[in-house]
């Protein structure tokens, strides 16, 4: 009832509730109340809670782990998992090098947080108090610690059978050296911080096993349940079927959720060998110290250009921290390799090479994090697009728009293949530099600030492939490859709609959007329509959500089930109306001919409860449907968005405000301009954070130095500002209703804007950040250096 | 990050918490607000076998005036002063304080003596008191005694607090109307511990100036008389007079070695002169 009341009532026009519909988000009801149900509040009878020991120390040989005799069986080591094989992510990449991790650590520990022993108890607590009897003997090696540093003859050794710590090398080219006599030439070392992705909820696993269906139960905060299923079944040799994994209300994924966890082996193992449910609940330490870390990027870039800033090619050598092992699936290749394709983004040049390095260190694995790879690419090249513009004299807004593909040009390929499906960069770019008044603010910095602040403004543009395919994967030859992707829709007698799909839903809103999906195939009002999603043994299988995926993907398929269902649908009504099929229309939720209509639930109700009523020859599959779909290429949508904003920089306390920020956003055809609204601003706060405020770092020995949240800072309301958003709206070719994934995009550009809003403001007195996050220190040490090296020597 | 078992008691009055806190013969900690002490222990930074919970003596909460200060409680809270529940004797200067604590869930249940006590450098009330001139009632079973600020905060997390003694009351002297004030902290974001503070408290008329440099490694530079940072005299003019190469110096001598930490605390420090003066 509740819903009825709260959403547009499909009754009448039944309009305002399909694609392009503002709705209020359904699953919001229970969520902003308080009543979602997440993996910490399962109760299960009988259930005991896990500690973990995990490593202190990051790179050390194991000689002996102790447990008090009386704990002895609530204690478990690796020598206890007899038949658990560690998770092992491949990559067909030539070349790339296979990293063992074993569940629970044997004969080396290779970061710090790494599991060692298990603890059972019946609370957390008392788990905690085992862990803390438990005693390691470490020999402690020289930690691995710098990713660059690791690529040098002599440095120790995280797999000491590699001979040597590089996981993947790679090397794209083009003709480079046609681009060596261009008149500009400006070259820098550009880096992004080592982050933790930080969703509100972390990680959470409760195993329990089910003796009736011969079955392990895990519930678990997963992006992927299908994906999570196959990799236990790989780690702990049972059939998949003997497996169901339920994901339930996640609070936030953002990649980190989509890994499968050394956690999710042992519990399960755990509650097999004990006979009773086990939970373990990661807690913030765990999150921020053991197992979350993205982002760690270091380019080195040469950009080559004409006079007037045409692009002449851009050489570039990037390095990605990896981390110790290759998480599955994605494996620990993911970032690098990608950076050499994804890098000159939406801009034409004609020469370009990109070698890159996924190195392995004594630290957390690298995981992927909203906008995957593509933060610190967007940040590398705008970074140093801003310089040309320097070097040229020119706005660095005319750089952007001398060298963005143009409109006519799509679709397009660009100079490493990338298939751009359509898109108007350049008027992104035109609207959001008018946008944020890029005349005023110019005038602004010439009157200067009455408090010595100064005002820079900086924009950037990116684009964000999304949904791509079993074309761009099999070639990684990782352990998921996408292909086609299914949903099951189904008519209950009393004409509701049920609607099961492999993806999963943590904060998309997609209960509200592949709701409006089906309603607008089949007029069924949004509150009538149920998703069923994040559960092995209710959906079809799916690689799960993932590299914006969702909408295109699930959109897609839900879409395909539902016309199917809606044509047999259509027959049964025609028959009810004493029509031909061929002169009834499905319209609004009923079958419509020349003098009457019957609803659907009229012929739910004659299928489930009145089949004498069917014509002869009904199609025998009913009111249930499941469908697949793939978009017509399956070399992903590319939404794109240029982003601006305005800073503030106090060179006395390197205090950066944000003043004004703008984004100019094209999605192609918005299923809910709502939820996408929210999706960028959500990603604009996370973009923040990695400008401004978020960074792990590492001492020499792989300590992580940002504990809790007191030391790895978050942008919270204060720090975010309300953008100003303005969408285009240009339709795939490719896909149902021209619809393109969205999801990562909010994160993906801020960084850049915001560093070249703080280098426009500091320009002037020769200062220049090149690295990330931009923090009261740097700006003032950036500062504070200038001007000793301007200091007259006496 | 469960806490390790310990003992609790919660004494019925300040005498009775004193008696047990004397006759301990385990590790023990006083929590109040436990807005620190929580997450220590949480973390298990800290294993106190023993816990000693004042939070509900209502000696503790009580605050009155004496004659030319006013004394609060140990258990008064940082949401008490910002929403002026009780007197004010510094012309707003606390109340200020008090509504940039951290966040309003921490105000609620921090306690300015419990702040006092963890003696973290980079808590407010930690400089802003020492700029005031405030005074502590140190309490024992066998008596008590009174303690200056800046003789109280003795390093990082170290206070003058010997074994059974409790912070008792805050004693906080009535600002003069010539005085001026200025108080200014720079965070990383708002309600994160600040790194930089600089709380002035300078009356011209009388020539005199307390000085606090805050939220350094160590307990706060506290200047009780800062003329060298004017030039040699504190007069109505000393927001030009202020000399940032003084404090720069004070900061090295210090042991800020960074130069960039001591341009933001130098930097912190001119924009409180300047806020008082304005």
């Amino acid at each position: 009832m509740r819903n009825e009341r709260d959403f547009p009532s499909a009754d009448g026009a039944g309009a305002g509730q399909g694609v392009g519909a503002r709705l209020p988000r359904k699953e919001d009801d229970r969520l902003m109340r308080g009543r979602g149900q997440f993996v910490a509040d399962i109760r299960l009878a009988g259930m005991q809670d896990v500690a973990f020991v995990r490593s202190p120390l990051a790179h050390a040989r194991i000689r002996a782990i102790e447990v008090p005799e009386r704990y002895r069986a609530s204690v478990f080591t690796a020598a206890d998992l007899a038949g658990v094989r560690p998770i092992r992510a491949v990559s067909g990449l030539p070349g790339f090098k296979i990293s063992e991790q074993p569940v629970l650590a044997t004969g080396k520990v290779r970061q710090v947080g790494e599991l060692v022993a298990m603890c059972v108890a019946p609370t957390r607590a008392e788990a905690e108090d085992i862990a803390a009897t438990v005693t390691l003997d470490l020999e402690e090696l020289p930690a691995v610690h710098d990713m660059r540093k690791a690529r040098e003859p002599g440095s120790a050794l995280v797999h000491e059978e590699w001979g040597d710590n590089v996981f993947l090398e790679t090397n794209f080219e083009v003709d480079i050296s046609r681009a060596f006599d261009a008149p500009i030439k400006v070259s820098r070392e550009i880096s992004t911080a080592r982050q933790c992705m930080s969703p509100l909820e972390g990680r959470g696993v409760v195993a329990t096993f089910d003796h009736r269906l011969d079955q392990l139960t895990l519930y678990s905060a997963a992006q992927m349940p299908h994906i999570t299923r196959s990799g236990l079944s790989e780690c702990l040799g049972m059939e998949q079927g003997r497996i169901r994994v339920v994901s339930p209300d996640v609070g936030g994924g953002f990649g980190h959720k989509g890994i499968l966890l050394p956690e999710e082996v042992c519990l399960s193992w755990l509650t097999m060998r004990r006979g009773h449910p086990v939970r373990w609940t990661e807690d913030r330490r765990e999150h921020l110290t053991a197992s979350s870390n993205c982002r760690e990027h270091h380019y080195r870039i040469t950009v080559y250009a004409d006079r007037d800033g045409r692009l002449r090619g851009i050489d570039c050598e990037a390095t990605v921290d990896s981390g110790a092992y290759s998480s599955y699936p994605f494996s620990a290749c993911l970032e690098a390799a990608q950076v050499a394709s994804i890098l000159p983004g939406p801009y034409l040049m004609p020469a370009y090479r990109c070698r890159t390095f996924s190195v392995a260190t004594n630290k957390c694995p690298i995981l992927p994090y909203r906008g995957v790879a593509r933060t610190g690419v967007c940040f590398a090249l705008e970074l140093i697009l801003d310089l040309v513009a320097a070097e040229a004299g020119l706005e660095p807004g005319e750089v952007r728009l001398r060298n963005l593909v143009r409109p006519e040009q799509m679709p397009f390929d660009n100079i490493t293949k990338k298939h751009f499906d359509s898109g108007d960069y350049p008027e992104a770019m035109r609207r959001a530099l008018a946008s944020i008044d890029i005349g005023g603010v110019r005038a602004r910095q010439r009157k200067g600030e009455i408090d010595g602040r100064r005002i820079g403004v900086g924009v950037s543009i990116y684009c964000e492939q999304a949904a791509h395919g079993t074309s761009v994967y099999s070639g990684w030859g990782i352990p998921m490859v996408p292909g086609h992707e299914q949903a099951s829709a189904r008519l209950t007698p009393d004409g509701g709609l049920e609607l099961r799909v492999g993806v999963h839903s943590h904060g998309q809103g997609m209960e509200t959007t592949l709701a409006q999906v089906a309603h607008e195939m089949l007029g069924v009002d949004v509150a009538k329509v149920r998703l069923i999603l994040g559960d092995t043994a209710m959906t079809p299988y799916s690689t799960g959500t993932w590299g914006s995926r969702s909408m295109v993907m699930a959109g897609g398929a839900v879409a395909t089930a539902c016309r199917e269902l809606g044509e047999r649908a259509r027959h049964i009504g025609a028959k009810l109306l004493q029509h031909d099929p061929a002169v009834v229309v499905l319209q609004d939720g009923a079958v419509r001919g020349f003098n009457g209509s019957v609803t659907l639930k009229e012929i739910a109700h004659t299928w489930y409860r009145r089949p004498q009523d069917l014509p002869t020859g009904v199609d025998p599959g009913g009111l249930e449907v499941t469908s697949g779909y793939k978009p017509q290429r399956d070399s992903g949508t590319f939404s794109y968005a240029a982003h601006a904003a305005v800073v503030a920089v106090d060179p006395d306390l390197g205090e950066v405000e944000i003043l004004d920020y703008v984004i100019v956003e094209d999605g192609g055809v918005l299923v809910n301009p709502m939820v996408v609204d929210g999706q960028i601003y959500g990603g604009l706060a996370q973009g923040i954070g990695t400008a401004l405020y978020e960074e792990m770092p590492f001492d020499a020995a792989g300590q992580p130095l940002a504990t809790t949240l007191a030391d790895y800072l978050l942008p919270g309301p204060t720090e975010v500002p309300a953008p100003r958003l303005d969408h285009m709206e240009t339709p795939s070719p490719y896909t149902q209703f021209g619809v393109k994934g969205i999801g990562e995009g909010g994160a993906i550009a801020p960084p850049a804007a915001i560093a070249n809003a703080v280098n426009d403001a500091l320009r002037p007195l020769g200062v220049e950040l090149m690295q990330s996050p931009i923090t009261p220190y740097r700006v003032v040490e950036a500062i504070l250096a200038r001007s000793d090296a301007e200091r007259p020597v006496a | 990050m469960k806490p390790a078992p310990f003992g609790y008691e919660r004494p019925r009055d300040l005498q009775a918490a004193l008696a047990v806190l004397a006759e301990a013969d385990a590790s023990v900690k006083i929590i109040a607000g436990g807005q620190s002490l929580g997450p220590m222990l949480n973390l298990r930074l800290v294993e106190p076998e023993l816990l000693i919970d004042i939070a509900g003596l209502a000696e503790l909460k009580q605050v009155e005036r004496q004659g030319d200060e006013l004394v609060l409680g140990a258990c008064v809270t940082h949401a008490d002063i910002e929403d002026g529940r009780i007197p004010d004797v510094t012309r707003g200067a606390m109340q200020g304080v008090a509504g940039n604590i951290a966040y309003r869930a921490v105000r609620n249940r921090g306690t300015i003596g419990g702040s006092l006590s963890h003696a973290d450098p980079a808590a407010d009330w930690v400089s802003a008191l020492s700029a005031l001139g405030a005074k502590l009632t140190l309490r024992s079973l066998a008596g008590s005694r009174i303690v200056a600020m800046e003789d109280f905060i003795v390093g990082a997390l170290e206070s003058a607090l010997r074994a059974g003694e409790i912070v008792k009351t805050v004693h906080v002297p009535a600002m003069p109307a010539s005085a001026h004030w200025g108080y200014v902290k720079s965070c990383r974001k708002t309600g994160e511990f600040a790194h930089a503070i600089g709380a002035v408290m300078i009356d011209p008329s009388a020539a005199t100036a307390r000085i606090v440099i805050g939220a350094i490694d160590s307990a706060p530079i506290v200047m009780t008389d800062a003329a060298e940072l004017f030039g040699g005299r504190v007069a109505g003019d000393y927001k030009d007079r202020f000399d940032s190469r003084v404090a720069e110096a004070i900061l090295a001598r210090a042991g800020v070695s960074d130069a960039a930490h001591r341009h933001i605390h130098v930097n912190v420090l001119k924009r409180a002169v300047r806020e008082a003066a304005a």
